[in-house]
């Protein structure tokens, strides 16, 4: 099994006709994806063309809102490439809608927009499941891509890996390409993000396929203390530990609007102790984690 | 962005919120006019992005102006926790009858805003809340609702304000939301918030963080920027649209996507350890598309860096692909000529990966190394910053 998303889950993209929106629908199609259609007020019953993944053509619809996109289509799951001053608008919409998940890859939008679309979803009752912004997506490989992440780098496995940064996800993709995902999901580098490593934690704690699981973290917030506490109390599978920013300096934001040391809180050093007290294993490098993985995974079959 | 007190008070003052008058001034005699126009005593502050100023004797009362041009002298040029004081505020003299806390931030465990408010202010809110804890009221505050009328009442009444101030300071913590909001902060502060003896509240000091994602529709905060103050690197990678931080080492760092430079940056310290204790000397994500441009852009402020003695690129090929990464550096190298003038250790994987190395591989530039995974890019680019 996967989490969040599987092959049956029908796609619609916001802002399909734009340039990144355009250019990952043909990606994620050609992933397999069940791409359906995409939104657009301005070119609401247009069409645009791709290609599915046997290079056939398909003409996917282009509707008014989301609510109309679900109601022709049937679609479970909608993916924003909407600019940042259009994203609170996107998600409200999305949520109006009652679309189960959501995954917003925008990068770059203000986090008191992040702070009032959150609070309105859970005020319309959490129905949707919000993941990211400025993240990479979801991939269930060999399944569904819903997001950014190459979907040649590895296949189906036993793996499930949570992570606050994209190439990080793709770099440990790599180094685990022989071993596969069930799924991969990243949930951005924002101080106000949707779906949490706790989230996916739990989720794959119950998925019986995923056998060991891989959290990346980064300098900022609190994040990864509080995943620790939640894996010693709830997660019974391995769970291996990478931690990025050991040489960030204080107060200085690291490339991800999140990533930010201040004063002794957010550092990668305590975020280290606070999984290792856990249980977590935490690799210094990319590579020692991935090496770590194995050998908890290979213990599991010892 | 963080903001100098007099532009956190000056957006106080814009919203309503009660301040005392104040002058900024960088030179003695600046001071000395200002306390002359303001009359009677003044207060001469320090300008510094830290906290403690008070503490290091730069924050001084001045009875007249001859007094606020020798606090002046004092003060400019102080160093404070390593920030020179190039500039002060004079501002009017208050009768502090008593000092509180008040602040609103962002509340990121909750996904949510968080107000602080205190009866005991002018203490470090560090210091308070693990002292006298039950001294500081939390108070969540809805980001759908904000902090109306009456939830400021509610915030000024669990913080135990003595009911005949209660609305008086209510309507201050309305204003300074509406700072917050109006301006996309993501940390409103105000320490200490005064009573007067003559009964009023004032805002006497000022802390604001402003969200640099929302600048696109703040035309004035991109001015509120000090350029001046900026690393002169970081302010010509600013220009050319990098995200650059500078930092103290020898290895350059070249990477895409901010997760992935962070940890390059890390696994370069590992292997520094290993010779001569050489660092990271910069985080430098040049993102998604690796143009030549781009590539020329990050290699030409990487370079312009004197301590530099070896480059690390460190590309994971996800969107981007390899083969347009390794023309980039290829393309990079021609047009900065004599400028590039340091080794470079290179390490591509993921999207067309073969193609990119043939091409390295094909011009085989004399400053070029190819690295087979990150560890050894790492290892390689610090050995090479330790032999120079």
């Amino acid at each position: 099994m996967t989490i969040f998303l599987n092959k049956d889950n029908k796609v619609i993209v916001q802002g399909i006709t734009g340039g990144e929106g355009s250019k990952h629908t043909a990606r994620m199609l050609a992933a397999g994806t069940q791409v359906v259609g995409g939104v657009n007020a301005r070119k609401a019953g247009t069409t645009v063309l791709h290609k599915d993944k046997d290079g056939n053509d398909v003409e996917l619809p282009v509707f008014a809102s989301v609510t109309e996109a679900i109601e022709a289509t049937g679609a479970d799951v909608s993916i924003a490439f909407v600019p940042p001053a259009f994203t609170k608008d996107a998600v409200v919409e999305a949520i109006d809608a009652e679309i189960p998940l959501l995954v917003i890859i925008t990068e770059g939008v203000p986090v008191q927009d992040s702070a009032e679309f959150w609070a309105y979803a859970k005020d319309q009752g959490g129905k949707t499941r919000i993941i990211g912004p400025n993240c990479p997506g979801i991939i269930s490989p060999g399944e569904s891509l819903v997001g950014i992440t190459p979907a040649n780098i590895t296949g189906k496995g036993p793996i499930g890996l949570v992570s606050k940064s994209g190439t990080l996800t793709y770099q440990m993709m790599y180094e685990l390409r022989d071993l596969g995902f069930s799924t991969a999901i990243g949930i951005g580098g924002d101080p106000i993000i949707g779906t949490t490593h706790i989230d996916a934690l739990a989720a794959f704690e119950a998925d019986p396929e995923t056998k060991a699981i891989v959290m990346i973290g980064e300098i900022g917030g609190d994040a990864e203390e509080r995943a620790a506490d939640f894996i010693k109390a709830n997660v019974t599978k391995p769970v291996v530990g990478y931690v990025a920013g050991f040489t960030a300096p204080e107060g200085k934001t690291m490339g991800h609007a999140g990533a930010i040391v201040s004063g002794s809180a957010g550092t990668a050093q305590a975020k280290k102790e606070a999984l290792e007290a856990a249980g977590v294993k935490v690799g210094k490098t990319p590579s020692e984690t991935a090496r770590l993985l194995r050998e908890v995974y290979e213990a599991l079959s010892a | 962005m963080d903001l100098y007190e007099y532009q956190a008070r000056d957006l106080f003052e814009k919203y309503g919120v009660p301040v005392l008058p104040g002058i900024v001034a960088d030179t003695p005699e600046d001071v000395r006019a200002a306390a002359e126009k303001l009359g009677g005593v003044v207060v001469v502050k320090a300008q510094v992005k830290t906290g403690g100023r008070g503490k290091a004797g730069g924050v001084k009362v001045a009875k007249n102006a001859d007094e606020a041009e020798e606090a002046a002298k004092a003060i400019l040029g102080l160093d404070i926790k390593g920030h020179v004081v190039k500039r002060v505020m004079v501002a009017g003299g208050a009768r502090i009858a008593q000092e509180f806390y008040f602040s609103v931030l962002l509340d990121r465990a909750n996904r949510s805003y968080l107000s602080l408010t205190s009866v005991e202010g002018g203490m470090e809110i560090e210091q308070l809340a693990v002292e006298k804890p039950e001294a500081l009221a939390r108070i969540e505050v809805d980001p759908g609702t904000g902090i109306s009328p009456e939830k400021a009442r509610e915030i000024a009444i669990a913080a135990n304000f003595p009911a005949e101030l209660v609305d008086k300071v209510a309507d201050v913590f309305v204003k300074l939301y509406d700072v917050y909001t109006g301006e996309d902060a993501t940390l409103v502060e105000v320490n200490p918030l005064i009573l007067s003896e003559d009964g009023d509240v004032i805002a006497l000091d000022g802390k604001v963080t402003l969200d640099e994602n929302a600048e696109f529709r703040h035309a004035g905060h991109a001015l509120l920027e000090d350029k001046a103050a900026a690393d002169p690197l970081e302010a010509k990678a600013k220009e050319l649209d990098l995200n650059y931080v500078k930092l103290d080492g020898e290895v350059g760092i070249i990477g895409n996507g901010a997760g992935l430079v962070m940890s390059t940056l890390d696994v370069v310290a590992y292997a520094g350890e290993n010779h001569g204790g050489v660092k990271p000397a910069n985080f430098l994500d040049i993102g998604g598309g690796a143009s030549a441009e781009v590539m020329a852009n990050g290699l030409s402020i990487i370079l312009g860096d004197e301590q530099v003695k070896s480059v690390f690129v460190n590309v994971f090929g996800g969107i981007t692909a390899c083969d347009q990464v390794a023309k980039g550096i290829v393309g990079a190298l021609a047009e900065l000529g004599h400028e590039a003038n340091k080794p470079l250790v290179v390490r591509l994987d993921g999207n067309n990966v073969a193609e990119g190395r043939r091409i390295l591989e094909e011009a085989a530039h004399p400053l070029v190394t190819l690295a087979d995974n990150m560890d050894q890019g790492a290892d390689k680019a610090a050995e090479l910053a330790n032999a120079a």
